[in-house]
């Protein structure tokens, strides 16, 4: 194949993986944000949207667009209640101690991991698209659907930043994530707000599950490798910023897509991790995170 | 936080001289009762312990699954005509999480915890070359199920056997002929990135070769890639044949995205079975695999032509005529790697006889029995057809099927000979002290 349509294609590759890698983050970069607790479930609440989309579009018969719209309602719904039950049953008794909430979300990964096997089995399964069409390029085809996941994410992503820029809900969000005791003392309801923020950060990870899940099939070990892209992307994006983690997720989503495509996956993975050791020692707050108070 | 209720606080917990002393009495009671005394006459009426070290989690959870099934079957088939020696056969289950340093803890629990006879059951090459040491060490037959030509290279050690699927290597070149008769000549090879991969990336040349094709590409990609539209550029444009082998759970995606691919407009597919194993080729999105080409261990679909034996194993393990688990249309069996489980129970019960095997002590002597072995004949113990074994390199050799994809199922238009696939024995195990 020629340099450019080979290029074309990386760089497809590239954005898919960016968008649904930028919504995922997203998630945990509020949780990390405003609650200052690393949430290493994250990917598991990944896996769960996609288990849970499998289910609601098998359980709907009729067109496939009809059980995925089901599914991409129905499933962050309930991986946002998992959230909520999970943060208000152990988070809140720890008091959000950043150690133990470490220890106390790797215990939630092997409980919610080791459900899905045992109640869902080790089967990767798969859901149908909503609708199959196939671009047909001079060189290639492409999937019409993955170009669909893009242009979803991003709105997504736009309406987040609306909700967190525009609304009373956002600006409570944001002043518990500047001050918390402050904000506790304008009367704003911090422990309700962590519980939203947790259950929201699920959903988005659980919505970026149901969009992909048509292309790469709902399996329950599915949750590591976006956790450990997230992470990289949130570290280099800087805590809590918005702008910081879609940046980072177009940058190491293109660079892997791209970098794997005409070398090899291998190197991309090297290359993502070696720009998280350079970040962290050039600019430990991230890109366009604000510095320690 | 402190600790409330005192869970940890060892001065609370009150053990008197007295209970400690009840306790000990009554533990020596028990010993001492009449049904304790079952098993130590001698191991003839204790049942003989086979250590499975299953893929019950990690990416080879599919396959254990089947694994499990199959081997339950063959355990109750050999249980219910009487044992093996006389005696009831168990399998004592042990997770490995398809993780190779897991593998060898697993070995060394069988080993000296549980102390079972023998271990036996392994899919994954990773695993298998991982745990072997461990066998060795512990001078503990390991029969595996694995396919790959890591026990016939000889490069692992006296107490590991493959005696129930034939190896990597031999299917390849017993399939060479009619893949360069039958699909084309220009090869592009697309195989996962760690050692079962490797066998095909280093064995298909050659044997190609040997029949005036050549492959053209090789494209390795990792075990554990979720997305792999990015590695089909690689694929040349003169490629006649795509020959693809993959596994783990993203398998149907790989399928799927080389559809999206190429469309209609595809070079010819060769592929593994393993690249749909579990999967159901009715699928969305695997349309276009129509008129495909596979290999396939033991056919998933029934054929026209099964013998007895085939569909008495069939009903044994509880598969329906689709390859599916009776009951279940959706849950797809891994019909061309699990057979290798129940041929080799029999193999081992087989060994076990030849060897007089009455406890860990005659571990030895199985070793050598297993060794002498040399033909297996097709009937209900083999049936997925005959196979003849190399006491030498601990390996045996049966027949390959390949089959088409025609209105979604898959029909066995060519079977190779045992002949195919002999080759040349690298080394020789038998020269390796016990």
């Amino acid at each position: 194949m020629h340099f450019g349509p080979h290029l074309l294609l990386a760089a497809l590759e590239g954005l898919v993986t960016s968008a649904v890698l930028a919504l995922t983050a997203l998630g945990l970069s509020l949780v990390f944000g405003v609650m200052r607790i690393v949430n290493v479930a994250h990917g598991e609440f990944f896996m769960l949207g996609a288990v849970l989309a499998w289910a609601v579009s098998t359980a709907i018969s009729g067109h496939p667009a009809i059980g995925f719209v089901a599914a991409l309602v129905i499933a962050p719904l309930l991986v946002g209640l998992v959230a909520f039950l999970a943060e208000w049953l152990v988070l809140r008794r720890l008091s959000y101690n950043p150690e133990s909430t470490i220890v106390a979300t790797i215990g939630m990964l092997y409980i919610i991991q080791q459900l899905a096997l045992t109640f869902y089995g080790p089967e990767a399964r798969p859901v149908e698209p909503p609708f199959s069409y196939r671009i047909l390029l001079p060189w290639f085809g492409y999937s019409g659907y993955k170009l669909s996941v893009v242009a979803a994410s991003a709105l997504l992503l736009v309406l987040t930043w609306l909700v967190l820029t525009r609304t009373k809900i956002g600006m409570i969000m944001r002043a518990t994530q500047y001050d918390r005791e402050t904000a506790q003392a304008f009367g704003i309801p911090v422990e309700r707000v962590y519980a939203g923020v947790f259950a929201i950060g699920a959903m988005l990870a659980a919505i970026a599950a149901v969009l992909i899940v048509p292309i790469s099939q709902a399996h329950y070990l599915m949750g590591q490798d976006p956790l450990l892209l997230s992470f990289i992307v949130v570290i280099i994006g800087g805590l809590g910023s918005l702008r910081g983690t879609v940046v980072a997720a177009v940058l190491i989503g293109l660079s892997d897509g791209i970098i794997s495509v005409f070398f090899s996956p291998t190197l991309a993975k090297i290359i993502a991790t070696l720009v998280v050791a350079m970040v962290l020692v050039f600019r430990p707050q991230g890109l366009f995170g604000s510095a320690q108070r | 936080m402190a600790d409330k209720n005192g869970f940890f606080d060892l001065s609370k917990t009150t053990l008197s001289r007295r209970t400690a002393l009840k306790g000990l009495a009554a533990g020596a009671g028990l010993a001492l009762a009449p049904g304790f005394v079952r098993y130590s006459q001698a191991q003839s009426s204790a049942p003989i312990k086979i250590g499975f070290q299953l893929h019950r989690t990690g990416i080879g959870a599919a396959y254990g699954r089947w694994y499990d099934k199959t081997s339950a079957a063959a355990v109750k088939a050999i249980n219910d005509a009487g044992g093996i020696n006389g005696r009831k056969v168990e399998l004592v289950i042990e997770d490995d999480g398809t993780d190779p340093a897991r593998g060898a803890e697993v070995v060394g629990k069988f080993a000296t915890q549980h102390k079972t006879d023998i271990v036996f059951g392994t899919l994954f090459s990773h695993v298998v070359i991982g745990s072997a040491p461990a066998a060795g060490e512990n001078k503990i037959p390991y029969f595996v199920v694995s396919e790959g030509h890591h026990v016939a290279s000889t490069k692992l050690n006296r107490y590991v056997f493959q005696p129930g699927i034939t190896d990597v290597k031999s299917q390849i070149q017993s399939m060479a002929p009619w893949i360069a008769a039958n699909a084309g000549k220009k090869v592009t090879q697309i195989f996962p990135d760690f050692a079962f991969g490797y066998d095909h990336r280093d064995y298909l040349p050659p044997a190609l070769k040997a029949q005036g094709a050549d492959v053209i590409a090789q494209i390795a990609i990792p075990p554990t890639e979720s997305s792999f539209t990015k590695y089909f550029p690689q694929i040349p444009a003169e490629t006649e044949v795509i020959y693809h082998v993959m596994v783990g759970p993203a398998v149907l995606t790989f399928v799927k995205e080389l559809g999206e691919f190429y469309g209609s407009q595809r070079p010819q597919l060769f592929g593994f079975m393993d690249s749909l194993e579990a999967v159901d080729i009715n699928s969305p999105g695997l349309e276009f695999l129509d008129g495909s080409h596979f290999w396939e261990g033991s056919p998933r679909y029934a054929q026209a032509d099964d013998s007895a034996a085939q569909k008495a194993y069939r009903a044994a393990v509880g598969i329906d005529d689709n390859g599916a688990a009776v009951g279940d249309p959706k849950d797809i069996s891994t019909a061309s790697h699990m057979f290798g489980c129940w041929e080799t129970l029999y193999v081992v019960k087989k060994a076990m006889e030849d060897a007089g095997y009455k406890g860990p002590e005659d571990r030895a002597k199985l070793v050598e029995a297993t060794e002498a072995l040399k033909e297996f004949a097709e009937g209900p113990e083999h049936p997925q057809g005959p196979k003849s074994f190399n006491g030498k390199i601990h390996q045996c050799f049966g027949i390959q099927n390949i089959s088409k994809v025609e209105g979604g199922k898959l029909k066995v238009v060519h079977k190779t000979k045992i002949e195919d696939g002999l080759y040349e024995p690298e080394g020789d195990y038998t020269t390796q002290a016990l």
